[in-house]
C-alpha cells in the first residue's frame, strides 16, 4: 500500500513509545549500568569498565550452558518445523472437523507454561504417570529425574508437545491461502504429489515458515519456566539453559554486575541469530 | 485434492497424542491421592471432587485465579488502547523514524524475560507499585504490545485506504470514523489481538511471580505450595492445573474461525 508521508502520525505512536520506554529503555539502561559497575551496596559501587563482560566471557559455566541452549533451540527447530509442515498438511481443509483440529491444537498453547511442566512431572514419572510406567514396563530403563539423557528427552519431548501446533497453526494458515486453481493446474500438468508440495505448497508457506523459525528460536532460546518445573535444571546441570543460569545469578546470588554483563551479552545473541536469518531469507527473495 | 483416509488417521494420532498428557493430569484430579499412590489406574475408581473443594474453598487458592485474571485483563486492555492508534500509524503513514521505530518495538519481543527480571523488581519497588496487578500488567506489555502493533499492522493493511478518504469526504471527523467504522472492519482483528494478549499473559509466570508477593500473587506461584511436608498433595496440583487451562479454552472458542489468520499474525 503507498503510504502518505505525515510526521503527525508521531502522535498515534506516542503512547506505544511511552509504555514500551518505560518497560524497556529504562530496565534495559538499568542493566547497561550494572553491567560496568561492581556492586556492593548503595552509594557503594566502582566503575570496572568491561571487567564483567571479559569474566563472562571467560565463564565456563555459562560457555556450557551456552551450548546447551544451542543445541537444544537447534534440536527444537529441527524436530517442530517439519512436524509441524506434517499436521498442517494433513489438517482437513473445511468444515466442522477443521474448526474442532484447531481448537484442540490450539490448547497446548494456552496452558501456563508452570503447568505445561507439571503436566509431564506427573506425565513422565515412573509410579503415577502413564508415559514413564508404559516405558517402564515395555522394559525401557526410564528415570528423568536421574539420568542426563532421559532428562533431556524428557524436556524436548515436552516442548514439542507444548509448540508444534504452533507451527501446524501457522503452517495450516499459509496453506488456505493457496488459491485452488493452483491445485487444478497440477491435477492438469498430472503432477505427482511431491511436486505439488515441493513447487506450489512450500514456496507458499514461506512468509509463515519465516515467523514460525524466527518466533520457535526466541521462544525456546529463552525457555526458563518448563524445565524449571520439570527437571529444575538437573540432574546435575545438565538441563539447566540461559534464563535459569542467569536467574539463579541475578536473583539467587545477587551477583548484579556479572548478571547484567551476561544479559546484554544474552539478548545481543538473540538479536543476531534473528537479525541474521531475516536476512538471509529477505536477501534469497531478492536473488529470484 | 480430496481429503484421503489416511490424513485423517494421521490427524486423529497427533491429536489424541496431544490430548493423553491433559487428559492424565484431569483423570488424577477426579482421583484421591491414596488412589493416585496406590498405583496406575486408567480412570478415577473411586470419583472424588475433593481436590476441587480444596481450591475452591479456600481464600488463598482461588485469589490467585482472581488476581491473574485482574492482570490479564488490565493488560489486554491496555495493549489494545495503545496499540490500535500506532497500528493505524505504521499501516497509512510514512513519517521520520517509522521503520526503525517498528524494528525496535519488534526487538522487544525478542527480550528473554530474565534480563528485565532484577530491573523490573527495582524500578516497580521504586515507583510503588510492586505486589500490584498493574505492574505485572505493564511488565507484560513489554512483549504484547509489539505483538499486537504487529498484528493489528496485517489486518489494518488489508483495508484500502479509500474507506478512510471515502468517510472523509462523507464529512465523519477522524475518531468517529476510527470508533465507528475503521475499528468494525478490522473487528477480526481486534480479537486475535486481544487472544493473544491474553494468552501470553496467562501463560508467563517468570515476571508475574517475580513483581508479586501476597496480595497480587498468580494462580502459577500459588500452585507450588502444593509441595508440603508431607510430600507433593497430587490430587490438588492436578485440579489446580485442570482450572488454570479451562479460561484457554474458553477464549479459543470466542476466535476459532479467525485463529487460523491470527497465527499467521494477520500476514497471510
Amino acid at each position: 500500500m503507498n503510504k502518505v508521508p505525515n510526521n503527525r502520525a508521531w502522535w498515534l505512536v506516542l503512547p506505544v513509545f511511552i509504555l514500551v520506554a518505560f518497560s524497556a529503555l529504562i530496565p534495559l539502561m538499568t542493566v547497561v549500568n550494572y553491567s560496568v559497575q561492581d556492586i556492593f551496596g548503595p552509594g557503594n559501587a566502582y566503575y570496572v569498565g568491561t571487567e564483567w563482560f571479559k569474566e563472562v566471557l571467560n565463564d565456563e559455566r555459562l560457555q556450557d550452558s551456552l551450548l546447551r541452549q544451542f543445541a537444544f533451540s537447534g534440536a527444537v527447530l529441527a524436530i517442530q518445523i517439519p512436524l509441524g509442515i506434517g499436521v498442517a498438511l494433513m489438517m482437513p481443509k473445511s468444515g466442522i472437523k477443521a474448526s474442532l483440529c484447531l481448537i484442540l491444537l490450539a490448547i497446548p498453547l494456552l496452558i501456563p507454561w508452570n503447568v505445561v511442566g507439571t503436566i509431564w512431572q506427573i506425565f513422565g514419572r515412573g509410579d503415577i504417570g502413564l508415559f514413564g510406567w508404559g516405558l517402564n514396563s515395555l522394559g525401557l530403563e526410564y528415570n528423568y529425574t536421574g539420568d542426563t539423557v532421559d532428562a533431556w528427552l524428557t524436556v524436548l519431548l515436552m516442548d514439542v508437545w507444548h509448540w508444534t501446533p504452533l507451527v501446524a497453526l501457522l503452517c495450516y494458515s499459509g496453506l488456505r491461502a493457496i488459491p485452488e486453481a493452483f491445485y487444478q493446474a497440477a491435477e492438469i500438468d498430472r503432477a505427482s504429489k511431491w511436486a505439488v508440495f515441493r513447487y506450489i505448497q512450500l514456496p507458499r508457506l514461506k512468509s509463515v515458515l519465516v515467523i514460525a523459525v524466527l518466533l520457535r528460536f526466541m521462544d525456546s532460546f529463552m525457555i526458563y519456566t518448563e524445565p524449571f518445573v520439570l527437571t529444575g535444571g538437573g540432574p546435575g546441570s545438565s538441563t539447566t539453559f540461559l534464563s535459569q543460569t542467569l536467574t539463579t545469578m541475578a536473583i539467587g546470588q545477587f551477583d548484579i554486575g556479572r548478571a547484567a554483563a551476561f544479559s546484554l551479552i544474552y539478548f545481543l545473541i538473540v538479536l543476531l541469530v534473528s537479525w541474521v536469518f531475516f536476512t538471509a531469507i529477505t536477501h534469497l527473495d531478492k536473488e529470484k | 485434492m480430496t481429503y484421503s483416509r489416511s490424513k485423517g488417521i494421521g490427524m486423529t494420532v497427533f491429536i489424541l497424542l496431544l490430548l493423553t498428557p491433559i487428559y492424565w493430569l484431569l483423570n488424577m484430579s477426579f482421583k484421591t491421592n491414596q488412589e493416585i499412590l496406590s498405583g496406575l489406574t486408567l480412570w478415577p475408581q473411586n470419583f472424588t471432587l475433593a481436590n476441587y473443594a480444596v481450591i475452591f474453598s479456600d481464600s488463598s487458592w482461588y485469589s490467585g485465579y482472581i488476581n491473574s485474571m485482574i492482570y490479564v485483563s488490565m493488560n489486554m486492555t491496555i495493549t489494545l488502547l495503545v496499540a490500535l492508534p500506532a497500528a493505524y500509524a505504521f499501516s497509512r503513514y510514512k513519517f521520520v523514524g517509522d521503520k526503525h521505530l517498528f524494528f525496535w518495538l519488534l526487538s522487544n519481543r525478542m527480550a528473554p524475560p530474565a534480563v528485565f527480571l532484577l530491573p523490573f523488581f527495582q524500578l516497580y519497588s521504586s515507583v510503588g507499585l510492586f505486589d500490584t496487578h498493574i505492574a505485572v500488567a505493564l511488565a507484560h506489555c513489554l512483549f504484547n504490545v509489539p505483538l499486537a502493533v504487529w498484528i493489528l499492522e496485517g489486518f489494518m493493511s488489508g483495508v484500502p485506504r479509500e474507506y478512510d478518504e471515502m468517510a472523509y469526504i462523507d464529512g465523519y471527523s477522524f475518531p468517529r470514523f476510527f470508533v465507528k467504522i475503521f475499528l468494525p472492519m478490522i473487528r477480526s482483528g481486534i480479537g486475535v489481538a486481544a487472544f493473544f494478549a491474553f494468552m501470553f499473559s496467562w501463560v508467563e509466570l517468570l515476571l508475574a511471580r517475580t513483581l508479586t508477593s501476597v496480595d497480587a500473587q498468580p494462580i502459577g506461584a500459588i500452585m507450588t505450595r502444593t509441595v508440603g511436608a508431607s510430600g507433593i498433595d497430587w490430587g490438588v496440583l492436578a485440579a489446580a492445573g485442570v482450572l488454570t487451562i479451562i479460561p484457554g479454552v474458553l477464549v479459543v472458542w470466542f476466535v476459532r474461525n479467525h485463529i487460523a489468520k491470527g497465527f499467521a499474525l494477520g500476514r497471510v
